[in-house]
């Protein structure tokens, strides 16, 4: 098990014939943390899917040593957490403690353990006061930081998370970047907002058409404007230097 | 109907009060017998009406939930029921008594107060289970009581987005709002219905996206719980005690008339 993710020639298409992932190719080391980026309909969601077993397309891919597609899909999914982009979409439980606990308890988790996992999870993300709450009750960047919890109370080795700071302000954003930050995980995020990858991540690559069109350090990606410009990306104006001293 | 009247309907009165603190299938059996006692008796039995009142009122006491949170919850019901009751007094026929200038049959107005009652009790039993017992803890007890699962689920799913479904459509009715619009005749009124086509395909598209986030965490078919239900001797007591006097005046009442 020498990588965290290993994919290889990964080929997907889609029921209604659009192509999601055209020949994938990537190799993420454990506790590195990977920006991917790309425009809108990039197959970046796509990918996200595949490393967790939900959708399973051509090529080999290997996801925290567990070859996917074959075998226990819930082991696989006990190494992966995805954080999905609406957090009301993956806090689907009458209340935060329960939403916390749905994963553990569905690896097998004695009652006891899983309420360890929770405490330990919402301590991570800081919203231990939040336990007894409704999901509704909460606000979007409350929301989001639980929806990490609800992943990270099933310990696993690689977070994947789909555009974390979307409509966040600028406070939440700031507070979210500081919880994943403190996280040890290998970390693959989805994201269009270049400076948060640039400040999370040691290394971004650019998805694009299904394919990876370039690969290297974030700060050389962000500071190639022709690169951002034919994949259809940019950086807020003002902010190059920024994003260079990175 | 607003984000706000939802979180009304919650728990209310003394939430450390032994009724609040009762395992929730012992007040979903309790309250469930009430209805089931009232539903079951003929007028002439009324002293079982009686009982069941008195064991609602306890009940509330107990609980401390007022009179007003009791109004305003069964208001939104039991006009419904009662609407159909008050025909029959003036469509039955037999014996007629006159009130006022209009004749009415008199088996009509037994059936009228025997509705009324029925209607009453079963909704202030159901208003007091939602008083005192959380909405999820009310699923919980259910599922353990052996209600099919799917229901319950689905109920459950329900209640979560609920208020998000109430929210994205308070968005699409300002959006309207905000582009000028005001329906004047009905043709017009055209855009509701496709709120509600964009409304079904939202929620028919959440559906999907929420599967896969339970999907992705390892959901097998069964929703795990993380609390267990445990029931005291409180519990039994009161479930015991409630059945033997509503059992026992049911039968008296029965027996005298």
């Amino acid at each position: 098990m020498s990588c965290a993710i290993e994919a290889h020639d990964v080929r997907y298409r889609y029921p209604n014939g659009v192509v999601g992932l055209d020949g994938v190719d990537l190799s993420v080391a454990h506790g590195e943390r990977i920006a991917v980026l790309g425009p809108n309909g990039a197959g970046k969601t796509t990918l996200m899917l595949h490393l967790n077993g939900l959708l399973s397309g051509s090529g080999t891919l290997f996801v925290a040593g567990v070859r996917v597609g074959e075998g226990d899909a819930r082991q696989l999914r006990a190494r992966v957490g995805l954080v999905f982009q609406d957090p009301d979409d993956q806090l689907f439980m009458p209340s935060v403690r329960e939403d916390v606990a749905f994963g553990p308890l569905n690896l097998g988790l004695s009652r006891a353990e899983a309420c360890e996992r929770v405490a330990e999870a919402l301590a991570a993300v800081r919203m231990q006061h939040v336990a007894d709450r409704a999901p509704h009750q909460l606000s979007l960047g409350q929301r989001r930081r639980v929806a990490i919890a609800t992943v990270l109370a099933m310990d696993p080795r690689l977070l994947v998370l789909d555009e974390p700071s979307a409509s966040l302000d600028p406070r939440s954003r700031r507070e979210l970047l500081q919880t994943l930050a403190r996280l040890e995980q290998t970390m693959l995020v989805v994201t269009h907002d270049l400076l948060f990858a640039a400040e999370l991540c040691e290394r971004a690559v650019i998805l694009s058409g299904g394919r990876i069109v370039a690969d290297g350090r974030c700060a050389d990606i962000l500071r190639d404007e022709d690169l951002l410009a034919a994949h259809d990306l940019e950086l807020p104006y003002g902010r190059l230097e920024v994003a260079a001293a990175a | 109907m607003s984000v706000h009247s939802l979180h009304g309907t919650g728990i209310a009165g003394d939430l450390a009060s032994p009724v609040h603190r009762l395992d929730p299938r012992a007040k979903i059996l309790g309250l469930a017998a009430v209805t089931v006692v009232a539903v079951s008796t003929p007028l002439r039995a009324w002293p079982a009406f009686v009982a069941c009142f008195a064991v609602l009122a306890a009940v509330a006491v107990v609980g401390r939930v007022g009179p007003r949170v009791l109004w305003s919850r069964a208001r939104v019901v039991l006009p419904l029921v009662l609407f159909v009751g008050v025909f029959v007094p003036f469509v039955r026929g037999g014996a007629q008594v006159s009130v006022g200038p209009v004749s009415v049959s008199e088996a009509g107005l037994a059936t009228l107060a025997a509705v009324s009652l029925k209607a009453s009790i079963g909704t202030l039993s159901a208003v007091l289970l939602g008083a005192t017992t959380g909405f999820p803890d009310v699923l919980h007890g259910l599922e353990r009581l052996r209600a099919p699962r799917l229901l319950v689920l689905i109920a459950g799913f329900m209640y979560r987005y609920l208020f998000v479904i109430v929210d994205e459509t308070r968005r699409m009715r300002t959006a309207l709002a905000a582009r000028a619009y005001r329906p004047r005749h009905v043709l017009e009124a055209a855009a509701l219905g496709r709120v509600v086509i964009s409304m079904f395909l939202r929620t028919y598209d959440r559906g999907e996206r929420v599967y896969v986030a339970m999907l992705a965490r390892g959901y097998g078919g069964t929703m795990p719980r993380l609390d267990a239900l445990a029931l005291r001797r409180a519990d039994l007591v009161f479930l015991a005690g409630l059945l033997t006097m509503l059992g026992a005046v049911r039968v008296a009442a029965e027996v005298m008339a």
